[in-house]
């Protein structure tokens, strides 16, 4: 009787350790740099900046998102959509060389940083409708 | 003495439950088809954006932010060479209609019980109770988000015009409720709103061409 009250905190007490907690959360990532930019970011071949940039834009309206902030010269977009939940993403566009565009996204659930390469995907796929563009992996 | 323990007993239990459930909820993931083009992403497309003849970038960009003012919303960003504006207001939230109107009859009635009971059996007699009161949960505040995007509409062999643009809102907001709570997060998709919203703009596009 007593191990089955307790049950519950113990299972609490798992859990909270599961998510990691606290000062830590401020460097933690689960994930390799190397692991992360291979699903968040993509390189498109053209030169034009602007262009991207509001392709990128369009695209975040398409999927239901309200713009944060945007920036030409540091070719940084932030949108945030709320359904029940806040999704925050952040996408920012620089030059690859002289012919190509580097676009990198990340995004954040609620608390919770989004590692699963799954929506990402989904995101370029919406993005290269936009852009008229393949989507290159970048290595 | 042993039965109201026994009581509290559970009930703790069962906000560790609770408790529990929240963690794994907070722990889960973005659901996967969160970033996919959904058939309604279309339609609210369609919903959302108009084309607008006979203006530049920068003038619609003005008639917009004008809209905005006469709205209420304050600007939060802006990037003119995107075609970009943020805004939002906070406002509130509390809706007079029925759902209000029944709390406050509801608590009135229990306010005039609770007096009751004091006079009766003494003043102490609702000291364990006081949780009961905070059960009425209401919405309070409100923040309003827009975002509005323009972009040169094309001409037939694809350039950007300089005398037609594509213009596009997106509204959402977050709602707290008497807890300090957000109670609702989500995006507007009314079309009567986006339609006010445009019929408005139409006019403040009018001032501004004739302010030029």
């Amino acid at each position: 009787m007593r191990v089955r009250s307790r049950l519950p905190v113990i299972l609490c007490a798992a859990l909270l350790f599961g998510c990691a907690s606290s000062i830590d959360q401020v460097m933690q990532t689960d994930q390799s740099a190397v692991q992360l930019r291979s699903y968040q970011e993509r390189a498109f071949d053209t030169a034009d900046k602007e262009q991207t940039l509001r392709s990128v834009i369009a695209t975040l309206q398409d999927l239901g998102f309200v713009l944060d902030k945007a920036d030409l010269d540091l070719g940084i977009v932030s949108a945030t959509r709320l359904s029940g939940y806040q999704l925050r993403v952040t996408v920012t566009v620089r030059p690859r060389g002289s012919s190509q565009m580097l676009v990198r996204a990340n995004a954040q659930q609620g608390e919770r940083a989004v590692e699963d390469p799954k929506p990402y995907q989904d995101f370029f796929v919406a993005l290269e409708k936009a852009m008229f563009l393949t989507a290159h992996e970048v290595d | 003495m042993s039965a109201p323990s026994a009581t509290r007993g559970r009930l703790r239990r069962v906000a560790l439950m609770a408790l529990c459930f929240l963690l794994v909820a907070g722990c889960a993931t973005v659901s996967d088809n969160s970033m996919q083009l959904s058939a309604d992403s279309l339609q609210l497309r369609q919903l959302q954006t108009r084309r607008i003849e006979g203006i530049d970038e920068p003038a619609l960009l003005a008639a917009s932010v004008g809209v905005l003012q006469d709205l209420g919303f304050n600007i939060d960003e802006s990037e003119m060479r995107l075609g970009v504006i943020v805004a939002s207001k906070d406002r509130s939230a509390v809706d007079l209609g029925d759902a209000v109107g029944d709390m406050v009859a509801d608590s009135l009635f229990k306010a005039a019980l609770d007096a009751m009971f004091s006079a009766l059996f003494g003043d102490n007699f609702d000291e364990g109770d006081d949780d009961d009161d905070e059960d009425i949960v209401y919405d309070v505040t409100q923040k309003i988000r827009a975002s509005i995007v323009t972009r040169p509409a094309v001409d037939s062999s694809g350039q950007p015009r300089k005398d037609a643009q594509v213009i596009r809102i997106t509204l959402q907001r977050l709602v707290w409720d008497s807890e300090g709570k957000i109670s609702h997060a989500e995006s507007i998709e009314d079309p009567k709103i986006y339609q006010r919203f445009f019929d408005r703009l139409s006019k403040s596009i009018f001032l501004e061409l004739q302010a030029n």
